[in-house]
């Protein structure tokens, strides 16, 4: 509109902005009074008020340095974490002496600076607001018409159009480039057939753990195995299978690294001793349980948390991150939450030594479904 | 290309004149000889800003992005992103001999070795928080204002995929320690990815590596947080303010202040000097809370461990959303022909999400195409003038509010002493009835409040005097607002009048329905047209508002014998002094 | 008539009993407590539980003392008509224990525990207080000894109250309980001190006791052991103010929801591990600053709302705000 206007700013004095807006529409029903009259600020006509200001604005930069080198002199004065020794962490209010007083130096250091400067704008520097014209976002129609006339230009020389079978082949040979792309992230990660396939360790893929017939079922952490009369009525034993703790003759761990992540994250379990009687097996798991001593995988069917938050009396079991609820006392079903099904049950018996074993691995897959939990459950079998 | 060193000397009162060549001004010289800034800089040192707090919030969003770089920079020196395993032997002794990756080791000695450390691992945490967050109460501000009006669609959508980016950018910084919490989140992450149909599966093995959770997820998370994001981050954030500069600010109406302007301060010295001030105190604010509060303290939670879990896992609170769709999402999954489709995980965490981000991109677009509107808009509306949209955004943050509120359950249910089944069952209906009430009350509170509005322009505002008639009625004086105030209160648009179209009429660009699908939508929009416009109250004509001070004048001239009066209600309102003045007749 | 008689006899010497262990316990142990302490608040309190057992309903500090030296005046006399001289007013045997236990329990227990701990049932099929045979002196001293029982009301969860019973009523209550059935004892000091350990082994101690507490304590108390939700409303209490022998007793005995971990579950070294994490957790500085109720990121993304989007909103508004102005000119003042 006032595309002649669009860069000439309206300086202080310029009239254009305070006088009344004279294009109207008819039915505005007020005028544009115009930009008020500019209103001094006390430090614009009080040389006292001038100096006062300058003088706040000098004393936040040098507060600033002051916090500066405090934030030097807290780096060379404070420890971190004493060398390890607990006791000699110096703390301010029982919080660390180091954190606190480099943070603070450091944030008091910036924002005196930030408040300093921005005080300098608001009481010193000049305060008119000026006017600067818009211009409409579109380019002018005399723009926009060579830039077609220069791209049709493009097009007719270059052929494109006439050429059918170059823009194709051009098309084909691009798209074809998509190949090598996806081809390239193939070797990402393997997939869970590979996994499986390769069994480069034990309880390889999605429908495995490492529990297998006889294998001792132990405490996590400490790794001993457990007796059925270790426990009594309304104990709950976080558990793992032996090979996790396991070392071979020359000392070495049995399952390392990745391998022994991805077995705890498929083979932990809970156990918990119930009253026999309070316990509503499932069909076909009359005997899995050993004198109300039951095992339920620890990794959640909903997304995989481990879950072991259990209420003693009433046997519910509760994942703390999605709130899922099972019913240990009735096969683990779920009785409250977004998890779909229950909490796979691992089969126990003694063993000849009177310890708790797998009979075998889980009849089903643990953790959280996936597409194909269904099939290969059935073709696994 | 010479330089115009008197213009440059006119526009920029600091700079370097001809007349007097000092040092910094040989230097100008010598760049511009080679880089011709000068041309550039000529038109952008003296750009405008106009002044409103609320148009720097998205200032807070830039500024912890540098911050976050800063920072970020610092702990890369340390930070070790790999998942080998190593026992720990450094400073904090509760976890001294303890099994761990690299990665998670590195996140302790930046904590407990490295001196300031601590102190940035905390200040690049918070500044996450805080540019996540920024850039939410930017979008609001933007949206509620109207804002995201032609011509800033593009820039509309460009902000919305800042905030997914950002998003994604938190989530993968905080995994990268491997702690017990991270873990956790990773482990959900991969449940999310497997309950995908037919890809599922797939997806977590290639992300993974293999099997969960594999070697490879903490290097690629890492690449992906200090190189690919940022990247993205960097580049749309300069799209972002070239756009802001090519549109120029928005400004809020006023007398002065139009559609063909905009009324502000310069760059140069003082937007210069007030953004570059809240920089430091943006950087400070964030120090100041990486000195004082603690966060996300790795060492309690210690390294992860698949068969280890705490209470009160929970995402950052960007995340905090879809996971709490998540707690309250009715455990439903199908089985059908040995395949198993977990709607329970698929819908909340990943379609929702996707649904709700794509609404959020769409919103511009959406309403200009109910309102047909396809001009220009420099001139902010306020929230009230429009009450349709207004209340949509209120709905939408009502809504993301109770599935952020059912994220926090358990937390909930420890302070506030409920039952989480309860709370969970409660969000289930909430979720869908509060947006609905939400929508509701806001739409209706906006119109009351364009009521007041004319209100005060017909019959001006309330003095809150009391005067007595010599009847002995009593009756509220009223006095008509300054001029510039009633200037800004009708500077705003007139709305079309809906309930003069007809449904399946031409629309406003004048194009007849064909029938089929395109009258049907044509139904729609009209529909849609008269929720957003049918109630709103418009500013009075010229002729309404002459009726009113006619009245007035008439009310005027009838409280007339008490003019002069000392109650004549002008003592409060500047209009004159109040000294001198008999406050009783009968004084 | 005469039943009710005897009855009002019985109470009256059983209140003679109690007042005298009472007086006696707790004038020693409230001096000796406030002086190990030196804790001044710590006198008052005692002196107010006392108040609280002779009336439930006057609790004011100076009720409370009023009532005490009463309690004192009339329980020193009778005493001193009663006493054996010999016992010197501590009930030493085992028996004589039990026997005071049995009268504190038909006061303060029987009504939902039963008169002989059997429990009792009511008609609707609610347990009102479970049998007592069997659970040991561990839990009473921890169920009593954290002021949980005497219960307000029965309930699925009986919350932290001030503890009503003295140390030397708890420890008769538990002798009592004790001889209803075999159930774990009450630990000793020494169940979970790491006394008479090196420093290596300490420092080992320690951080296994934090994987254990990891592993088995954090899905209920949470990383920092500040609790966390359960189902149904009830949650798992904060531990940061929970002793080292409650703490003990709790894992023995399994109290409420709570799993029990037994000493064929948990080892007692294991238990006293995870004790001793706890308390290194509680000396150790906040190193961070501020915890913020130790509850994790839900409590960290309330801060960065409200303290950090809050207070740079406020110097927004103040960035823009407008100066104050004056009426005068700047030609005008230059003039």
């Amino acid at each position: 509109m006032t595309d002649e206007h669009s860069h000439l700013p309206a300086e202080p004095g310029n009239d254009d902005a305070s006088a009344p807006d004279t294009s109207l529409v008819p039915d505005e029903p007020i005028v544009n009074p115009g930009l008020p009259e500019h209103a001094w600020r006390p430090t614009d006509v009080d040389p006292k008020a001038e100096r006062r200001a300058e003088r706040q604005v000098a004393t936040l930069f040098g507060l600033s340095a002051v916090c500066a080198v405090l934030f030097v002199v807290s780096y060379l004065v404070f420890d971190v974490n004493g060398g390890g020794d607990g006791e000699t962490v110096q703390t301010v209010f029982g919080l660390g002496a180091s954190n606190v007083a480099l943070g603070v130096s450091l944030g008091l250091a910036l924002m005196f600076i930030g408040i300093g400067l921005i005080q300098w704008a608001r009481k010193l520097m000049g305060d008119h607001e000026i006017v600067e014209m818009r211009h409409p976002a579109r380019s002018s129609d005399e723009d926009r018409t060579e830039t077609v006339r220069v791209l049709n230009l493009g097009a007719e020389e270059s052929g494109i159009a006439r050429r059918p079978l170059v823009r194709n082949s051009l098309l084909l040979s691009v798209g074809v480039l998509l190949a090598p792309v996806v081809v390239l992230l193939k070797d990402l990660g393997k997939t869970n057939a590979e996994v499986i396939d390769e069994a480069a360790y034990p309880g390889a893929g999605l429908e495995h753990t490492v529990w297998t017939s006889g294998m001792r079922v132990v405490r996590d952490v400490v790794g001993t195995p457990i007796r059925p009369g270790d426990l009594e009525i309304g104990d709950l034993i976080n558990a793992e299978p032996e090979i996790i703790f396991e070392v071979d003759e020359d000392g070495e761990h049995v399952l390392e690294g990745v391998h022994l992540q991805i077995a705890k994250s498929k083979a932990a379990v809970v156990l918990i001793r119930m009253d026999p009687d309070e316990n509503k097996p499932a069909k076909g798991r009359e005997d899995w349980a050993v004198d109300g001593i039951l095992c339920y995988s620890k990794i959640c069917t909903h997304v995989g948390c481990p879950i072991s938050l259990n209420e003693r009396k009433t046997h519910h079991l509760l994942c703390p991150c999605h709130q899922s609820t099972f019913d240990l006392a009735d096969a683990a079903k779920v009785v409250f939450g977004p998890a779909a099904r229950p909490l796979p049950q691992l089969p126990l018996m003694v063993n000849d030594e009177g310890y708790l074993v797998a009979q075998s691995d889980f009849k089903e897959p643990v953790g959280p479904s996936y597409w194909e939990r269904d099939s290969q459950q059935s073709t696994s079998k | 290309m010479s330089i115009d060193t008197s213009k440059v000397a006119e526009t920029n009162s600091t700079a370097a004149t001809a007349k007097k060549p000092n040092r910094a001004g040989a230097i100008a010289e010598w760049a511009d000889d080679r880089l011709g800034l000068a041309t550039l800089a000529k038109k952008n040192l003296r750009k405008v800003f106009p002044d409103h707090w609320s148009f720097m919030l998205g200032e807070i969003a830039l500024w912890s992005f540098v911050v976050l770089l800063l920072s970020g920079v610092f702990l890369s020196l340390w930070f070790n992103p790999s998942m080998g395993e190593t026992t720990y032997e450094g400073s904090y002794a509760q976890l001294r001999g303890v099994e761990m990756s690299e990665a998670f080791a590195s996140a302790l000695r930046l904590s407990f070795d490295v001196r300031g450390g601590l102190l940035m691992r905390q200040i690049h945490h918070w500044a996450a928080m805080l540019f996540v967050a920024s850039m939410m109460v930017h979008l609001l501000r933007v949206f509620f204002t109207g804002a995201h009006r032609k011509p800033r669609e593009l820039n509309w959508a460009i902000g919305a995929l800042l905030l997914l980016l950002g998003t994604l950018e938190g989530f993968t910084g905080y995994s990268l320690p491997d702690d017990l919490l991270s873990g956790t989140g990773i482990r959900a992450a991969d449940g999310f990815l497997k309950s995908q149909p037919i890809v599922g599966t797939y997806m977590s093995f290639f992300l993974f590596g293999g099997e969960f959770p594999g070697t490879d997820i903490i290097p690629r998370l890492f690449i992906i947080h200090v190189l690919l994001i940022p990247g993205l981050l960097l580049a749309l954030i300069t799209a972002h303010m070239l756009l802001l500069v090519y549109h120029k600010h928005t400004q809020w109406p006023g007398p002065g202040r139009t559609e063909q302007n905009v009324v502000g301060f310069p760059m140069l010295p003082v937007y210069a000097a007030k953004a570059g001030g809240f920089f430091f105190i943006v950087f400070g604010t964030t120090a100041l809370m990486g000195g004082l509060l603690s966060i996300n303290p790795v060492w309690m939670y210690g390294p992860y461990d698949p068969s280890k879990v705490t209470a009160g896992s929970q995402p950052d609170w960007y995340m905090g959303w879809p996971d709490g769709a998540l707690r309250i999402m009715p455990n439903l999954e199908t089985h059908i022909w040995h395949h198993t489709i977990s709607w329970n995980v698929l819908l909340p965490i990943i379609v929702l999400p996707m649904l709700m981000f794509t609404i959020l991109l769409m919103l511009p677009f959406i309403e200009s195409w109910i309102t047909g509107d396809k001009r220009d808009h420099h001139l902010l509306q306020r929230p009230r003038n429009a009450p349709t949209r207004t209340a949509t955004m209120v709905a939408l943050m009502t809504m993301y509010g109770l599935f952020w509120a059912a994220g926090g359950n358990d937390i909930i249910a420890i302070r506030l002493h409920l039952s989480i089944n309860q709370i969970t069952y409660f969000m289930r209906a909430a979720v869908f009835i509060g947006p609905v009430i939400a929508f509701m009350i806001t739409r209706r509170w906006c119109i009351s409040l364009q009521r007041k509005d004319e209100q005060d322009l017909l019959h001006g505002y309330e003095t809150g005097i009391i005067m007595r008639s010599p009847e002995g009625g009593y009756t509220e004086r009223h006095l008509p607002l300054s001029p510039a105030r009633a200037y800004t209160l009708t500077a705003r648009d007139r709305d079309p009048d809906v309930l003069g179209e007809l449904p399946g009429g031409p629309d406003a660009n004048g194009v007849e329905p064909q029938g089929g699908l395109a009258s049907r939508l044509a139904g729609v929009r009209h529909r849609l047209r008269k929720l957003m416009y049918a109630d709103n109250v418009q500013k009075p004509s010229t002729a309404e508002l002459e009726a009113a001070h006619h009245h007035a004048e008439h009310e005027h001239e009838l409280q007339a014998p008490m003019e002069g009066h000392a109650a004549d209600g002008h003592q409060f309102d500047g209009h004159h002094l109040v000294e001198g003045e008999k406050l009783r007749a009968d004084d | 008539m005469s039943t009710l008689f005897l009855y009002l006899f019985l109470g009256l010497v059983a209140a003679g009993l109690v007042g005298a262990l009472v007086s006696v316990a707790v004038l020693g142990q409230t001096v000796a407590r406030a002086v190990r302490e030196s804790r001044p608040w710590s006198v008052r309190r005692s002196l107010n539980g006392l108040a609280g057992r002779l009336s439930r309903h006057r609790r004011r500090p100076v009720a409370g003392l009023a009532l005490m030296v009463l309690g004192l005046m009339l329980t020193g006399t009778l005493y001193a008509a009663f006493a054996p001289s010999s016992s010197a007013g501590s009930a030493s045997s085992d028996e004589e224990l039990v026997e005071t236990g049995r009268n504190l329990f038909l006061v303060g227990c029987s009504t939902c525990h039963g008169q002989n701990g059997e429990g009792i049932t009511t008609l609707e099929g609610d347990q009102l207080g479970p049998a007592l045979a069997g659970v040991g002196a561990a839990a009473v001293d921890f169920q009593v000894g954290t002021g949980r029982m005497p219960a307000a009301q029965p309930g699925a969860q009986n919350p932290t109250k001030p503890v009503t019973y003295s140390d030397e009523e708890i420890k008769a209550l538990a002798a009592f309980v004790a001889s209803l059935g075999p159930g774990p004892s009450v630990p000793d000091p020494s169940d979970y001190s790491l006394a008479g350990l090196s420093e290596e082994e300490r420092e080992e101690a320690v951080s296994r006791g934090g994987q254990i507490f990891l592993t088995n304590c954090t899905a209920c108390h949470n990383f920092a052991g500040k609790g966390g939700a359960m189902p149904r409303g009830g949650n798992a209490p904060n531990l940061s103010d929970t002793s080292a022998k409650h703490i003990y007793e709790a894992l023995l005995t399994g109290p409420g929801q709570m799993d029990t971990f037994s000493n064929g579950n948990l080892s007692p070294e294991e238990k006293r591990d995870v004790i001793a994490y706890l308390y290194s957790l509680r000396e150790q500085p906040q190193y961070g600053g501020f915890d913020l109720g130790g509850m994790g990121p839900v409590s960290e993304g309330m801060f960065a709302w409200i303290v950090g989007i809050g207070s740079l909103v406020c110097f927004a508004t103040w960035i823009a705000a407008h100066t104050a102005r004056t009426s005068r000119r700047k030609d005008e003042a230059a003039a």
